[in-house]
Order: C-alpha cells, then sequence, then structure tokens
C-alpha cells in the first residue's frame, strides 16, 4: 500500500484488525504479569530487610532480577507499542546501535560512585564511622 | 541469491523511496526520543553514582509506603503500582487509537484519544498526591544532636538510619520547647485516650516523660541528595506526562475538527504515540530505581 500524501513511503506492515487485537491483548497481559512479578519481588525484598539479618547476596541477585525483568517490559513496549521491531532492520540500528553507550555509561558511573565511597572509607575514619549504618 | 538480496537493499538508497520507509516527522521523533532516553538516563546513572557513593541510602519502602485515604497504614509498594497500572493501561489506549487512525477512523481516534488523556491525568494527580505527602509528612528526626520534625524536601529528609535509644534520649534535652510540644502531639502516651491533653501547659521535664519515643522511629536525616534527585527525576518525568497530555489534547481537538481526515492520513496521532510511549517506557526505570530496588 502506497502512502497517499508520501509516495516514497510503502507500509509493508500493516497488520489485519483481528491479527493487531490479539498482539496488542497478549502483550498487555504480558507487561500486566511481568510488573505482577516485579512488585512480588519488591515485596519479598522488603520483607528480607524487615528480618534481622537479610541475606546481602540474596537481596542482590533479587534486585537484579527485577532489572532484568524490567528490560524485558521495555523490550516489549518499544518493540510492539512503538512498533519498532516492525521498522527497516536499518533504521533500527541508527536507533539501537547509539543506545549501545549505555553500557558503558552505567558501568563507569557505578563503578567510581563505588570507588569513591571505598576511598573515602579508607582514608577518612570519621565520615567512615559517622555514616556507617549500624545493625539493630 | 545472494546478488539478488544485495540489488535489493542497495534498491532503497538509489533515489525514489524512503530508505527507511518512514514519514520525516516520524524518524525525526524517533531521534528525540533516543535523545530524551539520555538525557533520563544520564539523570538516573548520576542517581546511581551518587547511591553508590554513600555508605546508607534509604529504603524505598520505609520512604513510599502511604496510600491516599488510608492514613498511616504501612503500605509499601501500594500506590507506586496503582501508577504503574494508570501509565500502561495508557499506553495501551494509545495503541488502540494509533492503529484506529490506521483505518481512518475519526470516532476511534477520538474514544481511544480520549481516555489516553484521562490516564495521563490520572496519573497526575497521583504524583501530585505522592510530592504533596512527602513534602508536607511530618515525621521526628535525630539532626546536629537534636529532635527536630520534618518532611522531604531538597535540603533535608528523614529517611536515614534508625537512631539508637541512647542518641535520641540525649537529643531530646536539647530540642527547644516548640518542637516538644509537636512532637507530644504527635504521639504522647496516653494520647489516644486525652485527645484534648493541652501539652502546651506541661513543663519540658512533663513533656519529655509524655513523649513516646519508641513509637515515633525516630530515624537521623537520610542522605541530602535524596531529596533532589526524587523531586528532579519524577518531577521531569511528570514534566513529559503533562506535556504529553497538553499534545494529546491538542490531537483531540484537531481529529475532532477534521484536520487529519482532509489531510488523509493520521500520521500526527503515530508521532504523539510514540512520545507517550516513551513517556511509559521511562516510568519502568523510574519505578525500577526509586521503588523498587
Amino acid at each position: 500500500m502506497q502512502h497517499p500524501a508520501f509516495e516514497e513511503v510503502t507500509f509493508h506492515h500493516h497488520t489485519d484488525d483481528a491479527t493487531f487485537k490479539k498482539k496488542v491483548k497478549n502483550t498487555t497481559i504480558l507487561l500486566s504479569i511481568l510488573t505482577i512479578v516485579e512488585l512480588a519481588i519488591g515485596l519479598i525484598i522488603y520483607n528480607m530487610h524487615k528480618g534481622d539479618a537479610p541475606n546481602e547476596l540474596l537481596v542482590l541477585m533479587f534486585k537484579g532480577m527485577v532489572c532484568i525483568l524490567t528490560l524485558a517490559k521495555a523490550y516489549y513496549i518499544v518493540s510492539v507499542f512503538m512498533h519498532l521491531g516492525d521498522e527497516i532492520r536499518n533504521m533500527i540500528m541508527t536507533i539501537v546501535v547509539p543506545l549501545l553507550l549505555f553500557v558503558w555509561f552505567i558501568a563507569a558511573f557505578i563503578w567510581d560512585g563505588n570507588s569513591y565511597k571505598n576511598l573515602r572509607n579508607k582514608y577518612d575514619a570519621h565520615y567512615k564511622e559517622s555514616t556507617m549504618p549500624t545493625k539493630h | 541469491m545472494a546478488t539478488t538480496a544485495a540489488v535489493q537493499q542497495t534498491k532503497w538508497w538509489t533515489g525514489g523511496k524512503s530508505p527507511f520507509n518512514l514519514e520525516y516527522g516520524k524518524l525525526m521523533m524517533w531521534y528525540f526520543l533516543m535523545s530524551d532516553a539520555f538525557t533520563f538516563g544520564a539523570f538516573l546513572i548520576s542517581y546511581g553514582s551518587i547511591r553508590f557513593s554513600q555508605n546508607f541510602w534509604p529504603d524505598p519502602n520505609v520512604v513510599f509506603n502511604a496510600f491516599p485515604g488510608a492514613g498511616h497504614a504501612n503500605l509499601p509498594l501500594a500506590f507506586v503500582s496503582v501508577m504503574t497500572f494508570i501509565l500502561i493501561i495508557s499506553s495501551v489506549t494509545m495503541v488502540l487509537a494509533v492503529h484506529a487512525g490506521h483505518n481512518n477512523d475519526k470516532q476511534g481516534v477520538i474514544k481511544w484519544l480520549f481516555w489516553t488523556i484521562i490516564g495521563g491525568a490520572a496519573f497526575l494527580g497521583c504524583q501530585a498526591w505522592e510530592w504533596h505527602h512527602l513534602i508536607t509528612g511530618e515525621h521526628a528526626v535525630l539532626v546536629d544532636g537534636q529532635l527536630d520534625i520534618v518532611g522531604q524536601t531538597t535540603r533535608i529528609n528523614p529517611w536515614g538510619d534508625l537512631a539508637s535509644q541512647t542518641d535520641v534520649a540525649a537529643a531530646i534535652q536539647n530540642t527547644p520547647r516548640e518542637t516538644l510540644v509537636r512532637l507530644a502531639e504527635m504521639g504522647g502516651h496516653g494520647h489516644e485516650g486525652a485527645a484534648h491533653t493541652n501539652f502546651a501547659s506541661l513543663s519540658n521535664a512533663e513533656l519529655i516523660k509524655a513523649i513516646d519515643l519508641e513509637g515515633l522511629h525516630i530515624r537521623e536525616n537520610g542522605p541530602v541528595a535524596f531529596g533532589g534527585y526524587f523531586y528532579g527525576i519524577t518531577g521531569f518525568h511528570g514534566f513529559h506526562v503533562f506535556s504529553g497530555v497538553i499534545i494529546n489534547i491538542i490531537m483531540l481537538i484537531m481529529t475532532q475538527k477534521d484536520v487529519f481526515a482532509r489531510r488523509g492520513h493520521y500520521l500526527m496521532i503515530e508521532k504523539t504515540g510514540l512520545y507517550w510511549h516513551f513517556v511509559d517506557l521511562v516510568w519502568v526505570f523510574v519505578f525500577l530505581c526509586f521503588y523498587l530496588i
């Protein structure tokens, strides 16, 4: 189908109503389930923090799981709701490849923050003593 | 086979065709959203960097545990899940509006855009309530060796580590009289039974005895950056939602005035749709960074 106003733009990926409705319904259910699982994990973390000695590694693992679920949600929103998955591959790459900068961006800055904390704790005993949370 | 595929690929770039098969405005909306993703990303990464540089960071379930009309009930994650679902549903109605536009279905576009606007307004209302609750909330806090009553602002917040009972007992001796009266009013022994106790008439020593220190769950003041990052990032996102609602309202009026029907296409709805989904997308990450982990 050629577009009436833009002759050079063609639409190969126009879906019929039934397929479209099914796809939107499935994606909505999927996003809701992912959100509910995220909330359940959030409550698990909350209850672990309430306990006497939370297992730090387990808390970290649950937080990592929530991060992965969030990335899955982001993928479905962008790919289905924003139809990026239906675009031409070259166009998708012009969006996705620059976003890969985030990999370095996140790693570098979190690493930097962590290193600042460690250096401060090492060389400033008063800071460490006054800011370190006490165990209750 | 290989040669035919190559010929077909290069054909996009030989002129007369749109290489990305996209209308100009829609393509530029994608690039704007990509740059906006970097803006939000920079804010969130800066927040993460500061958070990793601190020995203590507030537990979100301590900060965000209120629900409208539920008083002081401890309901972590409840209200923010309502906000999250409102945005997801408004994203779905926007998808339906865009699809109605594909089919040149004017009434469908109007119907689904209307529900999207309602969803956006509901989200903004929730956020307004949440901010109001955080700013005007009254929490007893141990700061600079004395007790104070504060809400969450960009200068101070009451979300530090739980203060030790010995520190609190020492700090209450240095606390100004008007704060003591307010603390007694917030949670004094026998408060429920004698609701009209005139705490102002008590002496300082009597006030200190009347204050229920354990019941107040007194914390130290939290990291200063917490308030600034929370209001800055959720505010920036809220501003995106606000402008999205305004743009959607403009699109609704234009649809009603048959502007797009005369143009022969509803591509503008697609572009605002992209913006609206992006707002939902950002919220997914704000939700993760501030409320879940």
